[in-house]
């Protein structure tokens, strides 16, 4: 068996070729669930953090710090196959979503954070100085300028939930991964493995590039 | 805003600290309604810190009191209600960068006043001409000039209607060429009867549209007067010394 054979053998690409792409399909719908269940909590948190009780504050900051701390592996577990002593019992697609949103919204609510923070004061002061309310000063004056900043940081955060959707198949959920590994053990070949390595890099590249791009449009300072 | 009685403005025993330093000591002062009040004083003399207490930026003591056409300035409800009622103009602009001009000038109206967008927007536009730059309506802050931005805050604040306007060192920041036109548009606007409230380092616009001149030195109000009585006949060795510095360079 030579290394084409082996590792990019067409036939077995696509006999497996329609499961990976039910993979993907799983892949996505975890991700994205869990991107916007991540960008909502986190901003929430951020704001939160900066006006919430001082009580709040510390709670929420311990929640960013331990999520910040957890390996996402670890806590995916815990979720899945620990829970249920207690009571809880989640289904893979939950577990997932559960534990990568936990975890974005933790690093989610860090990165607006920085962003609220970088505002200069003097927006704060105007604002209040024309009598707008926290409310409005938040959604019209400092979010909309926070957001700009923070979209490199946040297009970065989304690629890493993106990728760690593949932690998923260890709780049984047929996403892309979990798919190929089948399909690996069904056809005796890796050529399954290969191709959702290409599906997940087909996916991502462009998320990349476009962070890249975004980074060195900001770094320029054109707002 | 409604007629009352007594003064528009009523300071009364304004101390402030940070700390042990005291950057506010005693204050006591009426501002009147149509008034306009320059002070001036060397940096840190607690000038800038003065008018930013009338609209709160800066919390005071507790015991005491600032009124503003007879609300009390203090944290709650009531607060918003002053501000809205005062304005101001900062040293470093403050426009929303995020923003054309002209929704810069609109927005507070809308979310305050609950303006239509109708009416701001044709208030605004009003506005901006009248600062002169009825054309910049559509760029964003950053394409204009210092001078340029400083008017479109003027009218931002104009654009709440307030009794009151406090200026905050608006010239500070402006390269020289451009404090000229910045200070013709305050000059007309005191003309109009507003009430006008100016920390200033420009002593030949103070003497010429201020009705009344207030020195500040270390957190104290030495000395108030007509412009004549301040600059060309102060009672206080401080004005004294601070003005021959300012003047003769």
């Amino acid at each position: 068996m030579n290394l084409l054979n082996t590792f990019f053998n067409i036939p077995v690409f696509l006999n497996s070729l329609p499961q990976l792409l039910w993979g993907l399909v799983v892949t996505l719908q975890i991700g994205i669930t869990s991107i916007l269940v991540g960008l909502a909590g986190g901003l929430f948190l951020a704001v939160a953090r900066l006006y919430a009780p001082a009580f709040f504050q510390v709670l929420i900051r311990i929640y960013i710090d331990i999520f910040r701390s957890i390996p996402l592996l670890v806590l995916l577990i815990v979720v899945y196959y620990a829970l249920p002593f207690v009571g809880i019992r989640l289904s893979p697609f939950l577990s997932a979503v559960t534990a990568l949103s936990l975890v974005s919204a933790a690093y989610t609510a860090e990165i607006f954070r920085a962003g609220i923070e970088a505002i200069p004061h003097g927006q704060f002061e105007a604002s209040s100085a024309l009598g707008l309310s926290g409310r409005s000063t938040m959604m019209d004056i400092i979010l909309p300028q926070a957001i700009r900043i923070v979209i490199p940081p946040l297009t970065n955060n989304c690629i890493n939930v993106m990728k760690d959707t593949a932690l998923a198949s260890v709780v049984a959920m047929p996403d892309l991964l979990k798919q190929a590994t089948q399909a690996q053990a069904l056809n005796a070949n890796p050529t399954p493995l290969i191709g959702a390595a290409l599906i997940y890099i087909a996916l991502l590249w462009p998320m990349v590039a476009v962070v890249a791009r975004l980074e060195k449009h900001y770094s320029r300072g054109k707002r | 805003m409604a007629k009352t009685t007594g003064p528009l403005i009523s300071i009364r025993r304004l101390n402030k600290a940070y700390g042990t330093f005291t950057v506010l000591h005693d204050i006591d002062l009426d501002v009147a309604e149509g008034e306009v009040v320059c002070i001036i004083g060397p940096s840190g003399s607690g000038k800038s810190t003065l008018i930013r207490c009338i609209n709160h930026l800066e919390a005071f003591s507790p015991d005491s009191t600032i009124t503003v056409d007879g609300t009390r300035v203090a944290p709650g409800p009531a607060l918003a209600k002053v501000r809205a009622e005062v304005g101001m103009v900062f040293q470093s602009f403050n426009l929303f960068p995020h923003m054309t001009v002209l929704r810069n000038v609109m927005l507070a109206p809308m979310r305050v006043r609950k303006a239509s967008p109708e009416d701001a927007e044709r208030k605004a536009r009003e506005l901006l001409a009248r600062v002169g730059i009825s054309e910049q309506a559509e760029k964003f802050p950053g394409q204009l000039s210092g001078g340029q931005q400083q008017r479109v805050a003027i009218a931002r604040a104009l654009a709440m209607e307030p009794g009151v306007l406090l200026f905050d060192e608006p010239t500070s920041s402006l390269d020289p060429e451009m404090v000229g036109e910045v200070l013709d548009v305050m000059r007309k606007l005191a003309g109009t009867g507003v009430t006008m409230i100016i920390v200033t380092h420009e002593m030949g616009f103070a003497r010429q549209v201020a009705d009344r001149v207030i020195f500040m030195d270390a957190g104290r109000l030495v000395e108030a007067g007509t412009p004549a009585e301040i600059f060309d006949n102060p009672r206080e060795e401080r004005t004294r010394s601070f003005l021959r510095a300012v003047l003769n360079h």
